[in-house]
């Protein structure tokens, strides 16, 4: 702004300013003092947070009562994990989308055709169900009628032009938890759907209920669409020309994306990674739901305080900073680029 | 690309995706549909078969389900309210220039950073509980003898607040880049025109946020209609809960998989109306 302002002008924002934000941190701030304070004093009246002895022995008991270490463990394996996995899968299909578009779909059916298969698929399993009295006792049958109901659905998205497969990599993100939560759970637990006595195969030892090698998978899942779409809008920005310079030059198709398209997009996978470490990390739905001791993350291991016995709180708070700080640092460091993360590109 | 092998490359390298996205989005939709018309209870295994629509009837006829559904659209609707108005103000604050703003927009964006469980149990404990809380204690220097109980007289409000801290500072975030884009010449123009404040803000910063407004309104929608934790983690799962919870107690509780799957797929229905309008709303900014 070229026009200049006047220092009172500016002394009212400073003002107006700093008192919004830190009655917007205030929470924050409260939690932390009070994780320092002894157990009694958090609960005394009027509260007095100047005259307190500190002290650090809330860190010391949330430790020993719940083993914190455990659960940063679960946490982190849960977030690195989950990360690694959607960047594998993420970017192949980012770069994919940004540097071969397709402006027509490449199946030779049309979207009315695909419906149709869909909705015969869809007919030729509900007769098999009506036959079977609603019943699945076939392992082999089970799978046939999904990949029946799925199947032609993947192939149509997968050859929708690139605007197409986008929005509808978008529209996986919006469907709630709540329609999801049923199946899952029954695929999950053991003796459910997945997981029991087949006859010619017995799987009924085994089950993804709290269980790293079933949460790992479902939060990929969950940010893989966010992923995609930030990654996209990253690879977008970066000029063809220079691509197809080093193709001029001779570069294979390998040393094209890992020695010139890689570094020049480094960044934005690092900030594509920071927004999904801040979302797995915070999850709350699915952890709440499918963990409760083995792999459950950190936002289970708060919730375990709602249903406490006596004095409580300023282990509360000691166990709260030490689920957030981490994350919070990361979230001041990323924020610039969570507009672009959260938005799907329609702010800009 | 032209090439034809880089070409045929990118096809396959959408696949992993697209597959695994495809079943995540499909398989659980076409189970929860399935379940939806079964009789189907987790306590009684030999009771199965067709249902027909009566899981739908009894989740509507539950008593639950319309105080669910109103909860649901209040919260929804309240937070929205609170956290647009509130993003409007916030965000026209930062765009001022005054000492510490990079600091005051770090304290501003950091509730969204909190973690679901971790803010609730703050709020309700060490902030608004009835004796020792932090409110509690406000009133009491303002000469009030009995403290308000938020929790146990307005369970909704409550959620709705803690919610509301969570989400104002995307909404913030989300505004302020938009009027940090907006031209500096139309600023000046304007000026010298001689628009006043209200005027300006009216007819020049107003329209400029309707789109980021609406991607706002948009997105929170779909995430704040499967708000969970903040109900189950405060326990008024009872009085403010909503459709995501009374799925969740449904199958949790009454281990009745065709009600709760009947529920799911109301829940798919009320988000995938939301959601129809902002993948249009993006569609329409990709095509440019």
């Amino acid at each position: 702004m070229a026009r200049a302002q006047s220092p009172r002008r500016t002394l009212i924002f400073t003002l107006v300013g700093w008192t919004v934000g830190i009655l917007m941190f205030f929470p924050i701030f409260w939690t932390t003092v009070a994780a320092f304070k002894t157990e009694s004093d958090a609960y005394s009246l009027p509260q007095n947070f100047l005259t307190t002895p500190w002290t650090l022995e809330n860190f010391a008991i949330v430790q020993e009562r719940s083993d914190y270490v455990r659960y940063v463990i679960n946490t982190t394996l849960l977030v690195t994990l989950s990360t690694a996995l959607a960047l594998v899968l993420a970017i192949p299909a980012a770069w994919s989308l940004a540097f071969a578009p397709r402006a027509e779909s490449s199946s030779r059916l049309s979207g009315w055709a695909w419906i149709a298969i869909m909705l015969a698929a869809a007919g030729v399993s509900f007769v098999t169900l009506y036959v079977n009295d609603w019943k699945v006792d076939n392992f082999v049958l089970g799978v046939v009628l999904l990949l029946l109901v799925v199947a032609p659905a993947t192939l149509w998205v997968w050859t929708r032009n690139t605007s197409g497969t986008l929005l509808w990599i978008l529209s996986t993100k919006m469907m709630p938890p709540a329609g999801a939560l049923i199946p899952i759970y029954l695929i999950f637990n053991r003796n459910g759907l997945v997981f029991r006595d087949w006859g010619w195969i017995n799987l009924s030892d085994f089950n993804l209920m709290d269980s790293l090698w079933g949460m790992v998978p479902l939060v990929t899942l969950l940010n893989l669409p966010i992923f995609i779409w930030m990654l996209f809008t990253y690879f977008k920005e970066i000029p063809v020309a220079i691509l197809e310079a080093s193709r001029m030059d001779g570069a294979s198709l390998w040393n094209e994306i890992t020695r010139v398209l890689m570094p020049m997009a480094l960044p934005g996978i690092a900030s594509t990674c920071l927004l999904n470490i801040i979302l797995a990390w915070n999850e709350a739905f699915w952890s709440l739901n499918l963990t409760n001791k083995y792999a459950a993350p950190l936002s289970f291991f708060i919730s375990e305080y709602s249903s406490p016995e006596g004095q409580f709180w300023a282990k509360l708070s000691a166990a709260s900073i030490m689920a957030i700080a981490p994350i919070l640092i990361i979230g001041w460091f990323s924020q610039r680029q969570l507009v672009r993360g959260l938005t799907f590109g329609a702010v800009k | 690309m032209a090439t034809g092998q880089a070409q045929k490359l990118a096809k396959w390298a959408l696949m992993p995706s697209v597959a695994a996205l495809s079943a995540w989005a499909f398989i659980p939709l076409a189970l929860t549909f399935y379940f939806a018309f079964l009789r189907y209870n987790l306590q009684d295994p030999d009771n199965t078969g067709w249902a027909g629509f009566s899981n739908f009837y009894y989740f509507f006829k539950d008593p639950f389900f319309i105080k669910d559904l109103i909860n649901t659209v209040l919260l929804v609707a309240g937070v929205i309210m609170a956290t647009v108005v509130g993003g409007v103000l916030l965000a026209l604050l930062l765009d001022q220039r005054f000492w510490g703003r990079g600091i005051v927009r770090l304290l501003v964006i950091s509730p969204f950073f909190i973690m679901p469980t971790v803010s609730s149990l703050v709020w309700k404990n060490l902030i608004l509980h009835p004796v020792f809380g932090l409110t509690a204690e406000i009133q009491r220097w303002f000469g009030f003898a009995q403290p308000f109980d938020w929790f146990g007289k307005l369970p909704l409000f409550s959620v709705g607040l803690i919610v509301a801290w969570q989400w104002l500072p995307y909404a913030a975030l989300i505004l302020l880049t938009a009027l940090q884009s907006l031209d500096e010449e139309q600023k000046d123009a304007a000026a010298m025109d001689g628009a006043n404040r209200f005027n300006y803000f009216r007819y020049i910063v107003l329209p400029h946020l309707s789109r980021p407004i609406t991607v706002v309104i948009l997105i929170e929608t779909i995430f704040i209609l499967n708000t969970f934790a903040e109900i189950k983690v405060t326990s008024v799962g009872g009085f403010a809960g909503n459709l995501t919870y009374l799925v969740f107690s449904q199958l949790n509780d009454a281990n009745d998989v065709g009600m709760a799957a009947a529920g799911g797929l109301i829940a798919v229905v009320l988000a995938n109306m939301v959601s129809a309008l902002l993948v249009r709303l993006v569609g329409k900014n990709l095509e440019t």
